[in-house]
């Protein structure tokens, strides 16, 4: 638990932080079209997916804009005791976003190396097949989406995702929100949120908030069922890892080395 | 029948006031935890399940096993268990009662929780828990009242409560499995994710819960002119027996998959919990203790002159009840949520506030089932003709008489 002068403190920077990042974020709601050529006409896509560019992401190692857009765009609180905390994408060393894919002889830098983390909206999602009043539910278009006002916080869910991908509300989230966006609901204590790959914008035509923020590209959204889109050609060029693959869960989110 | 319940010596009401205050106190600190914006639980986003889903998962058990002396009563005819089926149904009423409170301890938002009912899923295993649970509290309820109310007028029941009490065979064994299914599908967690699951929950079921019913059989002796039967006793501590030593067997089978196969993820948990895994040996003491209780509970099931002494049967009933609800409660939530999705090694101990909410949860129940143990005693002990305890002691004495005799007697 923090206390009201660090809480005070820390939301201070926090805004102070936000007043200065706005402009940028400004800039790169202009480029968002261009970002989603495909959805952007059809309006609604077979399968949404992400890509992330690990090795161009570990370029930077310490940018956490897409982070920080994300959390600032959708009211995510900031809690600092890591029991309690609430993400929907975050940095996890390699060795723990890929248990599976570990040796004994993997350079130490490879095996700390910060690795971007979220809900991978899987097409067989253990979370949606849980869940005991559809609060949870999987959209046409492939993506894991929240009833936040259905759920009944019973964190079925969270127990059956194998990615650690769905925090719970432990406590009242509203004082722990550095700045309340009024464009997005805040949540209540008691229900389970994740990441929606920001459905609010998609229906808007534009991209996540995440690859929309990455000044580096190295966030890729796009159709999968379409074979010209932007994350087709990265999966033909590179080759791509998906967390846990071996479980079945079919991830959409896919990791270029 | 109700009245019965309304009438008694101080020490009932002393007892029951007692727990009415321990079920109070749960209410209060249950709703500090809805109310207060922080948080009072130990759990976190690693374990979010704690003591509640243990408590939850044993107790649906201990309530699946009244069929242990329903089927043998109204399946195989097997009349010694008469006297005490009612005893075992009402159990099941009380143990479903807790479980179902647990539950709604656990939720975050219970104010939400007809959701369940209102959006039926039945893919969720937890939508089915919500439909078998309250259908087999009304059945065990309906059972017990009806057959007491039947002993009472002294008249057989109706045709259609025998028909329906074969119908709550199946039900029994489906809460449990569903219980299981809970577990046993999720493969974020290999220590859960396997098909003894079922088989295990059913067979410490059939352990835990007649265990129960012979403690509180010799209780309800010792406050009570009613007699449960030693036979019939007996004969539920051969179930609780042989019951306990399939659990143990079906334990002993994860062990081997786990470490013959040698699986890093499925083998982690184990260590965690019985060895320690890297420093973490918090559950170690707790889970030999519950070896070293199951394995002496069977002991002394096994030695027949162990088994028909009280004081060693009711030792050996408390050590296998405890032994379970060590090993299906705590040992399988924190088992499971050892090691984290992320490969992190985690911990959960209960805080004072979940422990004082659970007790209340007990309580209440314990409340449920004194009511319904006093209504039933009630009515059994107006079959009693009052004697003299010394002639009471010499019919205790006298040994059974056989079924043909029985028969002839028209008690049959």
């Amino acid at each position: 638990m923090i206390d009201r002068r660090t809480f005070l403190k820390i939301s201070t920077l926090v805004t102070l932080g936000a007043a200065g990042g706005r402009e940028l974020a400004a800039g790169l709601e202009a480029i968002d079209p261009a970002a989603l050529p495909a959805a952007g006409a059809a309006g609604a896509a077979k399968r949404w997916a992400l890509v992330i560019d690990v090795a161009k992401c570990l370029e930077t190692p310490d940018c956490d804009r897409c982070i920080a857009a994300c959390n600032r765009g959708h009211n995510v609180p900031r809690i600092d005791d890591d029991r309690h905390e609430v993400k929907w994408i975050w940095k996890e060393p390699f060795e723990q976003a890929f248990p599976d894919q570990e040796n004994p002889w993997l350079d130490d830098k490879l095996k700390s190396a910060p690795v971007l983390t979220l809900c991978n909206h899987c097409d067989n999602p253990p979370c949606v097949r849980v869940c005991p009043t559809k609060a949870t539910f999987r959209r046409p278009d492939g993506i894991v989406d929240m009833d936040l006002h259905r759920c009944i916080g019973c964190r079925y869910c969270m127990v059956a995702c194998p990615y650690g991908s769905r925090s719970f509300n432990w406590m009242n989230p509203r004082p722990h929100i550095p700045r309340i966006d009024p464009e997005y609901p805040t949540r209540t204590k008691g229900v389970v949120e994740k990441c929606t790959f920001c459905v609010e914008r998609l229906d808007k035509g534009q991209a996540p908030l995440c690859a929309a923020a990455c000044p580096a590209g190295a966030l890729v959204f796009g159709d999968l069922s379409d074979d010209t889109s932007e994350v087709r050609k990265r999966l033909k060029s590179r080759f791509a890892l998906q967390r846990k693959a071996a479980l079945g869960t079919k991830p959409m989110v896919f990791y270029l080395i | 029948m109700l009245e019965k319940a309304l009438t008694g010596k101080p020490r009932y009401w002393v007892w029951i006031a007692c727990l009415a205050a321990a079920a109070g106190a749960g209410v209060f600190t249950w709703a500090y935890q809805l109310s207060s914006d922080s948080e009072s639980t130990g759990l976190g986003r690693d374990v979010p399940w704690g003591a509640f889903i243990a408590n939850y998962t044993f107790m649906v058990g201990v309530a699946a096993s009244a069929v242990m002396v329903v089927l043998p009563y109204y399946l195989h005819d097997y009349k010694r268990f008469g006297r005490i089926t009612v005893l075992g149904e009402f159990i099941a009423v009380a143990a479903v009662a807790v479980a179902i409170l647990f539950i709604m301890a656990d939720l975050g938002q219970p104010q939400r929780a007809l959701n369940l009912a209102l959006h039926p899923t039945p893919g969720s295993p937890f939508f089915w828990n919500m439909v078998l649970l309250n259908g087999y509290l009304l059945l065990n309820l309906a059972l017990g009242w009806l057959g007491l109310d039947a002993e009472r007028n002294h008249i057989p029941a109706s045709k259609w409560v025998r028909i329906v009490s074969i119908f709550s065979i199946p039900w029994a064994v489906s809460i449990h499995t569903l219980t299981s299914f809970v577990y046993a599908g999720l493969i974020a967690h290999p220590f859960w994710n396997t098909a003894i699951m079922g088989p295990r929950f059913l067979a410490s079921a059939f352990a835990a819960g007649p265990a129960l019913l012979i403690l509180l059989c010799m209780l309800v002796r010792r406050v009570s002119r009613f007699d449960p039967g030693r036979e019939a006793i007996q004969k539920v501590a051969t179930i609780v027996c042989y019951a306990m030593i399939v659990d143990i067997f079906f334990i002993l089978m994860e062990f081997f998959s786990a470490f013959y196969g040698g699986s890093a993820e499925h083998t982690a948990s184990l260590r965690y919990l019985w060895i320690g895994l890297d420093g973490h040996r918090m559950m170690v003491p707790l889970m030999w203790t519950s070896a070293v209780l199951g394995v002496s509970g069977v002991v002394i099931l096994l030695v027949p002159a162990l088994r028909r002494t009280e004081g060693w049967l009711a030792l050996a009933c408390g050590a296998i009840f405890i032994a379970t609800w060590i090993d299906k409660g705590m040992g399988l939530i924190v088992g499971g949520f050892a090691v984290s999705p992320m490969g992190r090694i985690n911990d959960y101990v209960p805080t004072l506030s979940e422990i004082i909410i659970s007790i209340g949860i007990y309580a209440a129940g314990a409340l449920i089932l004194t009511v319904l143990y006093k209504i039933a005693v009630a009515v059994k002990e107006a079959e009693i003709p009052q004697a003299p305890s010394d002639q009471r002691a010499e019919v205790l004495a006298a040994p059974l008489r056989p079924e043909t005799e029985l028969r002839e007697m028209g008690r049959v």
